[in-house]
């Protein structure tokens, strides 16, 4: 249960100094684009506020986001989001199980009606698909789902399933899974896409919620603007080869030695929107592109069934040879069938043809 | 959810398969209509040979006599630039290979993209004045149809999408992207149905006119 202690209070007990506190305000305030006037506003924020309680619903996930989460190189701003939230609960981080792990989350919801925050990673088979495909605790997870979120402030879908319906929804979909913001349509919903997303995402949208009250800017697929807003293409260092023109066709050629654009060995950077190129990951060590591998585009919708992943992204995703031949061969027998009628009406005109004579001609006239 | 990724991926997906089957069974109907239903038999002697004059007219034709570029500079110019441009574009740019070398298993060399740009910006210019000069001469503004509005429409679309992608002058870049695609779609839809499909028929037409010159022993 979340102590009745401020954040402010919270990360001092954990022995965050003044100092790592502001850099955290700091750096948030970078990274979500706003003025340096506004990191004292951030932090008397932060300092006053209550830590929010978040309930945490895992679904049909592979646990490589919250592994993601926890995994980032300690002290770094990723591992202060469990200092910013009183997280009530999390199946694979917390102690409680059985009963007692869904008591905790009863109590969660019924300690801060309206205020808590669910974060939700992973797909939901919808209200219509066998809810038998994933249950807890003899629940459906669409049933949790709507139960939880019913009393929430708003709802963060974290990584691509619990946004776009990620992997479980790829055709041909055998669950009916359903993203969150597809079930939940009275709440605020924040998608925080990418397979996994970046970490420092997740405390970005924390600390815009914790300071301002309400959730940041979003993109036409509702995520944050400040980290969404542009594209891997725009922001990738390797840009200046595509725009010359210099461009690796093999994992093993001169191009790709010499760090060349990977378009044509598939990469989605184009049309994928996330802020890797810039924040990089690991402790701000590397990122896909920077280690010589394509952009798999895993925070756009669908990304599964976009073509494949070292196809360039000029390629059609189902059109092949054998179907352009098929329509050729089937357009040449229906020509070929045009032409015998037309020319078999030919050949009839002229069987019946009633020759005149000029003398017939001139008796009508 | 419609977004702009589902956009593209449609594009992508169906659209392109709708446009691709319907533009070779239209073309191919076509082209054995033609084919199939021939010429008139020819019961003269010949005088000359035919194949030898037919090929060679295909290339000739190419270009047009010194009376034809006299009475009419700015089509043949104009003309000859923007479709240069347009066949250059298509069949060099890096992606457009890739779609080639994705669909059909077979690639070739490319430009850069800068030449590609470049000759991308040429070739509307000229497609702009084509329009305009359509519309102020006297002439071609009377003789032309809405099919020829039409035609120039899609080309145009074509040519300018491709240039917003490339330049990612329109956010987000997967609408622009599926935009250009889908512009692409429905030229090769009209293809076979417009007088697009000169693409295919100019090159039968002029080896017909060469080869029956050819036979007639008379130059074409």
């Amino acid at each position: 249960m979340a102590a009745p202690t401020t954040l402010g209070e919270n990360l001092r007990a954990q022995g965050v100094s003044r100092r790592g506190f502001l850099k955290l305000c700091a750096a948030t305030a970078s990274m979500l684009a706003l003025p340096p006037s506004m990191v004292p506003r951030i932090a008397h924020a932060l300092e006053a506020t209550r830590r929010p309680s978040v309930i945490w619903l895992s679904f049909q996930e592979c646990t490589g986001c919250t592994e993601s989460l926890t995994r980032s190189q300690a002290p770094t701003l990723d591992e202060l989001i469990l200092d910013l939230i009183s997280l009530d609960y999390h199946h694979t981080l917390q102690a409680a199980a059985g009963e007692a792990a869904e008591l905790a989350r009863h109590q969660a919801m019924e300690a801060n009606p309206g205020q808590y925050l669910v974060i939700v990673d992973g797909s939901i088979p919808g209200p219509d698909a066998n809810p038998g495909f994933s249950t807890i605790a003899g629940h459906s997870n669409y049933d949790i789902l709507m139960e939880t979120v019913a009393n929430a402030a708003a709802v963060i879908a974290v990584g691509s399933c619990a946004a776009f319906g990620g992997l479980p929804a790829a055709d041909p979909n055998p669950t009916g899974a359903r993203s969150v913001m597809d079930l939940v349509a009275d709440k605020p919903v924040v998608n925080i896409s990418g397979c996994p997303p970046i970490p420092m995402v997740i405390t970005g949208v924390l600390v815009h919620f914790l300071t301002f009250g309400r959730l940041p800017e979003l993109d036409e697929y509702r995520r944050p603007m400040a980290f969404y807003g542009q594209s891997i293409h725009d922001r990738c260092y390797r840009r200046p080869f595509y725009d010359r023109g210099l461009f690796a066709n093999t994992f093993e050629d001169e191009g790709a030695r010499k760090g060349w654009c990977l378009f044509r060995l598939g990469c989605k950077g184009p049309t994928t929107y996330n802020a890797c190129a810039t924040a990089h990951w690991n402790a701000g060590t590397s990122w896909p592109i920077q280690s010589g591998h394509p952009c798999l585009g895993c925070s756009e919708p669908s990304f599964w069934d976009g073509g494949g992943f070292y196809e360039p992204l000029s390629v059609p995703t189902t059109a092949t040879a054998t179907t352009l031949l098929a329509a050729a061969a089937a357009g040449a027998v229906v020509g070929g069938a045009t032409t015998a009628r037309a020319k078999k009406q030919t050949r009839n005109l002229v069987a019946e043809r009633q020759p005149v004579t000029v003398e017939e001609l001139e008796k009508k006239l | 959810m419609n977004g702009s990724m589902e956009f593209l991926l449609w594009t992508k997906g169906p659209m392109f398969d709708i446009a691709l089957i319907v533009f070779a069974l239209g073309l191919m109907a076509r082209l054995a209509e033609i084919f199939l239903l021939g010429r008139a038999p020819n019961y003269a002697a010949p005088r000359g040979k035919e194949w030898h004059r037919g090929l060679r007219t295909l290339f000739t034709r190419n270009f047009p006599d010194p009376g034809t570029f006299q009475r009419a500079p700015f089509n043949v110019l104009v003309g000859w630039i923007w479709h240069l441009g347009f066949l250059v574009i298509l069949l060099f740019f890096v992606p457009h290979v890739e779609l080639a070398k994705g669909v059909l298993g077979i690639g070739w060399p490319t430009l850069p993209n800068p030449v590609i740009d470049l000759i991308t910006g040429v070739t509307l210019v000229a497609l702009i004045a084509t329009l305009v000069h359509r519309l102020t001469h006297p002439v071609k503004r009377r003789i032309s149809t809405s099919e020829d509005y039409l035609v120039w429409t899609l080309v145009f679309l074509v040519v300018l999408t491709g240039y917003l992608a490339y330049h990612r002058l329109v956010e987000p870049y997967p609408l622009v992207l599926g935009m250009h695609i889908l512009s692409a779609e429905l030229f090769l839809i009209a293809l076979p149905f417009t007088k697009l499909t000169h693409i295919f028929t100019a090159f039968i037409a002029r080896w017909y006119n060469g080869a029956t010159f050819g036979r007639k022993g008379v130059q074409s």
